[in-house]
């Protein structure tokens, strides 16, 4: 059998070698031992012997040619003979490919839709802030443009997130409708004139301006209002309320949340939010009722309100409201609403316009339900009338699908049996 | 509970081992006759004979290769490099020898030997006599390093380490051997390769060992009295190296600061940040900061040479900037 | 000697070229990597000296050592394996061409840091002497190490302390490229040992008859007397330092003068002309040779690579 010689390692770092000259010629015979050819390294000129006796049956590479380690460059054998593999097989491959270590999943996980109604919107300049403080932000909804870092250099710090949170532990507000405003009585201008007063903003305040700065400034607002007919809403709470306890009836506020919730189940492009070019369409529904607090406002938030019952609504929201007064706001109180209301109705208020809570696509600001007169078939009344008035982002939605919207929700503010079923 | 200093604790740890296992011997510079220049094995060669307490010619690989190869066939030396300093004359019998004999034999047999060695920095002895090469030893996988900061510890490693069947480098520091603790009565061991938490806090984490430990725990003391309370974890054993009580504090405090004699380049507190970063990312509220000698060859001068090393008022410093 | 150990010998000196010479085949096939000192040339030198010893007394050598290994009585096919890096050979493929060493057969490496083995030689001894027993340690090294700080640390300490130390150097007039002359400010190195008021010894390193009767008496005198001695033993290394040692430190002359003194050759013909074997004898002693040297090339290219753990394993006890 043939033998096949190759390009030997001559070295422990010898990568290649040049043939330079062929010492025995094809067809010439060869004795064991016999100097085959000369290589030339990077270190020296080698001669290399054959490792087998017969004749040269072939050069493989010519001279002159510049050969990797273990690459076959003649065969020896008998004349006639057949090149074969010798019978120890060939150089085994290097050791087995380490498997790759699994590299730690790398999150590039799609942010869920109830984070990224949450996400802090992305920052012109890199924001400072420590891992941790992301982190938690990242965990509370918070908005870390809105957060002033009281580290070094600004840097945002656990403790900057903790003030935030607990801002809403401020001294406790009045109940949701606060008393009268107190009748005022003349008092005479002192002499001189009284200085200015300068009351420092709070952190809440100031992230509330932050907010509703940016709100007003990006989002292309447009506004639909409807008047609805609460006659029948107001009754059927009158009668609901006889059988609860003082401290569990039910309000006008509680039967509109859960309307609005039930609407937003017909609309789901209402209950959303835009990110880049793409609207994400809220799988929960989790209204936001706005609450007054010392220093600002807070949107305490009714998760999955549609499928409530509306006394668990009710109880929900008073709980909220109390601890908000309380300063003993919980993070998921304030987190993950999808869309907002806001009722002024304890003020007598006709109608208002409210400022969308970004990332959501729309706020309904609630007026008073009052007594008024009105047309019914054709005949002068008095009804219940409230006005209730929807700002919607317009990249995300329309005037018809808003006013459709609100009609959409009077089949249960003015059909509220329709709330039961 | 005994009240002893650190010196005490070490020979106490040396003479139960001997006493214990008759293959335990010491071999080093000035150990028998002289009594160690430590006074460590004072009274030994009287007790002992020459036979277990071997008194070397000024010849590091001899030292340490002798205790190798004794080691290999079945014996427990306790080799002493008179300073730390002089190890780098026996580096290859060290790192190439001890650390890998038994990786590149398979597995052959195991080599139970100790190195004592003295280091550390603070007696105007010059730059060549005062260094804390630690991080060099511990960058060697194949060799245990361990260096204890109180008495307690010092004799419940010292005796693990003569146990154990790997080779350690036990590290004491020149300044410690006075330092007074209370030592467990009786027979006790403490485990090589696990952190401890010297002092519970909840401001912020000290990461530190040996020499670090004393000056740290002053450092909180005063911290204390402003209110501010430190946590101290004292690694005890560079290699291997246990940061889970390290990273439990770490993410209850969410700063920190290393404590070190060694440089700061390249040191103790770069592996321990670099794994409290790896580790425990979302827990960093600030920087984790190093504490260590300055950057300079330990000058003779008394001022310069405490101006070079790490004190109490840098620990403090430190604390509190990266309280910030 | 009777007539079955002396043929033993020829044996292992002619697996021991066999070997070396397979394994230089395989290196240059590139399937053993690293480097790989060859002892071809130097055959009598372990040969003598490892048939000296009792079981007991232990061998430590420098990296030069797969003819020692193999004369201690470590299989070919253990050494064939670790050389190609299989999990079969006797260090499972971590220590290569120049770590091997097996506990069992008192054969403690194979070491690549020159001089470095020597203190760890009279550490072994020292254990010995600890334990109470009259072992003999044999530490081998070659001219170069003669040089390096470990050696005078090592021998000094030999002295001093009474171990019982054989320090034999294998005298080959090259540490590596540069010959003795250069680098040595004695050249008769065996009286470098006097400066350790060593008792000292030289012998012919191509004769496996004068080696074995040198090693015989040497060991006896350091067991006997608890002193170190320190035995030169002149030899000649028919190939280069190292696998692709160009070999420009000396003429090919020189070499081929040396293997006119082919130790397998001169062994030969001492059994031929004292009648102690006749050439069947011997042509049948070199067939098995290759046959026992192809089994164990087969055998260690059968053999798997360790597997990946094999990378933790071994570093530290617990």
């Amino acid at each position: 059998m043939a033998e096949i010689i190759r390009m030997p390692k001559l070295g422990f770092d010898m990568a290649e070698g040049t043939l330079v000259r062929w010492v025995r010629q094809v067809g010439e015979p060869i004795q064991k031992g016999d100097i085959l050819a000369e290589i030339e390294t990077d270190k020296a000129t080698v001669e290399v012997e054959a490792s087998v006796s017969g004749v040269v049956l072939q050069h493989l590479v010519d001279q002159g040619a510049v050969v990797p380690v273990n690459t076959p460059i003649a065969v020896i054998g008998q004349p006639g003979e057949s090149v074969a593999e010798p019978a120890i097989p060939a150089a085994k491959p290097g050791p087995a490919e380490a498997p790759r270590p699994a590299s730690p999943a790398t999150a590039t996980q799609e942010v869920g839709v109830e984070s990224a109604e949450a996400a802090p919107s992305v920052a012109e300049q890199p924001i400072k802030a420590s891992p941790l403080a992301r982190r938690l932000a990242l965990e509370h909804h918070l908005d870390l443009k809105a957060i002033v870092g009281s580290g070094p250099g600004g840097r945002i710090v656990r403790r900057d997130i903790e003030k935030v949170l607990a801002a809403t532990q401020a001294v406790p507000a009045p109940a949701v409708a606060p008393a009268a405003p107190p009748v005022s009585t003349y008092t005479p201008l002192p002499s001189p004139a009284p200085a200015d007063t300068v009351v420092a903003t709070s952190k809440l305040r100031q992230a509330i301006g932050r907010r509703l700065l940016e709100a007003k400034q990006t989002i292309p607002h447009f506004y639909v209002t409807h008047e609805y007919r609460m006659d029948s809403l107001i009754e059927l709470r009158q009668r609901i309320n006889a059988y609860l306890p003082e401290a569990e009836k039910v309000s006008i506020n509680d039967f509109i949340v859960k309307a609005v919730a039930l609407t937003l189940r017909r609309f789901p492009n209402l209950n959303a939010a835009l990110r880049d070019n793409e609207i994400i369409q809220f799988g929960h529904v989790n209204v936001g009722v706005a609450v007054t607090v010392p220093g600002g406002l807070l949107t305490v938030v009714v998760r999955n309100a549609d499928q409530k019952p509306l006394r668990q609504i009710s109880s929900e929201v008073k709980a909220m409201a109390a601890r908000a007064r309380e300063g003993k706001v919980k993070p998921e109180d304030v987190e993950g609403s999808t869309f907002s209301t806001s009722n002024l109705g304890m003020y007598d208020v006709d109608e208002f316009i409210a400022i969308i809570n970004p990332p959501e696509a729309a706020i309904l600001a609630i007026g008073s339900a009052k007594q008024a007169p009105v047309v019914e078939n054709g005949a002068l009344q008095i009804g219940w009338r409230m006005k209730a008035t929807l700002s919607v982002d317009h990249r995300i939605s329309d005037g018809a699908e808003a006013a459709q919207f609100l009609q959409a929700l009077a089949e249960y503010l003015e059909h509220p049996l329709r709330l039961l079923i | 509970m005994a009240r002893m200093t650190m010196r005490e604790a070490i020979s106490q740890a040396l003479m139960e081992e001997m006493d214990r296992d008759p293959s335990v011997f010491i071999l080093g510079e000035e150990v028998g006759v002289w009594g160690g220049t430590y006074a460590v094995t004072k009274g030994f060669y009287d007790k002992y004979g020459p036979k277990r307490v071997k008194d070397t010619p000024i010849a590091e690989n001899a030292i340490i290769g002798a205790a190798i190869g004794a080691a290999m066939v079945g014996q427990r030396p306790v080799a002493e490099l008179m300073t730390i300093n002089f190890a780098f004359s026996a580096m290859d019998m060290i790192v190439n020898q001890a650390a890998k004999l038994r990786y590149m034999f398979g597995g052959q047999f195991n080599l139970p030997l100790v190195i004592r060695a003295v280091g550390g920095g603070g007696r105007q002895l010059g730059a060549t006599h005062s260094q804390t090469p630690d991080a060099v030893f511990a960058h060697f996988p194949g060799l245990k390093v361990v260096s204890p900061g109180t008495p307690a510890d010092a004799k419940g490693l010292l005796k693990s380490a003569i146990r154990s069947d790997d080779p350690v480098l036990f590290i004491e520091h020149a300044t410690m051997y006075q330092v007074r603790g209370e030592v467990p009565e009786g027979e006790y061991l403490e485990p090589i390769g696990k952190s401890k938490i010297q002092r519970p806090g909840r401001d912020l984490t000290i990461v530190t060992y040996c020499k670090g430990l004393e000056l740290s725990m002053k450092a909180a003391e005063e911290l204390a009295r402003e209110g501010i309370e430190a946590e101290i974890v004292d690694l005890r054993t560079l290699r291997p190296l246990d940061m889970a009580p390290v990273l439990e504090s770490f993410k209850k405090t969410n700063r920190a600061i290393v404590v070190e004699e060694g440089w700061k380049s390249f040191g103790v507190g770069s592996e321990v940040a670099s794994r409290i970063y790896e580790q425990a990312f979302d827990y960093v509220d600030a920087p984790i900061l190093r504490v260590a000698q300055k950057e300079v060859p330990l000058p003779y001068n008394r001022t310069l040479e405490q101006a070079a090393l790490p004190q109490v008022a840098d620990i403090i410093a430190a604390a509190k900037e990266v309280l910030r | 000697m009777n007539k079955g150990q002396l043929l033993d010998w020829y044996y292992q000196m002619v697996l021991i070229r066999r070997v070396e010479e397979r394994g230089a085949e395989l290196y240059q096939a590139g399937k053993i990597g690293g480097f790989m000192h060859l002892y071809i040339g130097q055959e009598a030198v372990s040969t003598g000296i490892v048939a000296a010893r009792e079981p007991r007394d232990r061998l430590i050598t420098a990296y030069r050592d797969h003819g020692v290994a193999l004369n201690c009585g470590i299989s070919a096919r253990e050494v064939m394996a670790e050389l190609l890096g299989k999990i079969t050979g006797m260090s499972k493929g971590k220590g290569g061409s120049m770590h091997m060493a097996s506990v069992e057969k008192n054969m403690w490496g194979g070491h690549a840091i020159v001089g470095a083995h020597l203190p760890i030689a009279a550490g072994m001894a020292l254990g010995d002497q600890y334990a109470g027993n009259d072992n003999v340690t044999i530490c081998m090294f070659g001219d170069g190490a003669t040089n390096i700080g470990y050696f005078h640390e090592a021998l000094n300490l030999s002295k001093i302390w009474n171990l019982r130390v054989l320090w034999v150097c294998e005298n080959n007039k090259y540490g590596m490229g540069t010959a003795v002359e250069r680098a040595s400010a004695v050249v008769d190195i065996r009286q470098k040992a006097e400066a350790y008021a060593m008792k000292n010894g030289q012998v012919d390193g191509m004769d496996v008859v004068k080696v074995y009767q040198a090693a015989k008496e040497t060991i006896d005198f350091v067991r006997r007397e608890s002193q170190p001695y320190f035995l030169e033993v002149i030899t000649y290394r028919f190939r280069g330092h190292s696998m692709g040692d160009p070999e420009r430190y000396r003429r090919p002359e020189e070499v081929r003068q040396w293997q006119e003194n082919d130790p397998i050759g001169i062994f030969r013909r001492y059994l031929l002309e004292n009648k102690l074997a006749d050439q069947k004898t011997l042509d049948e002693i070199e067939a098995r040779v290759e046959r026992d040297v192809q089994d164990a090339v087969e055998f260690a290219e059968a053999s798997p690579e360790p597997p990946l753990q094999e990378l933790y394993t071994d570093i530290f006890v617990d």
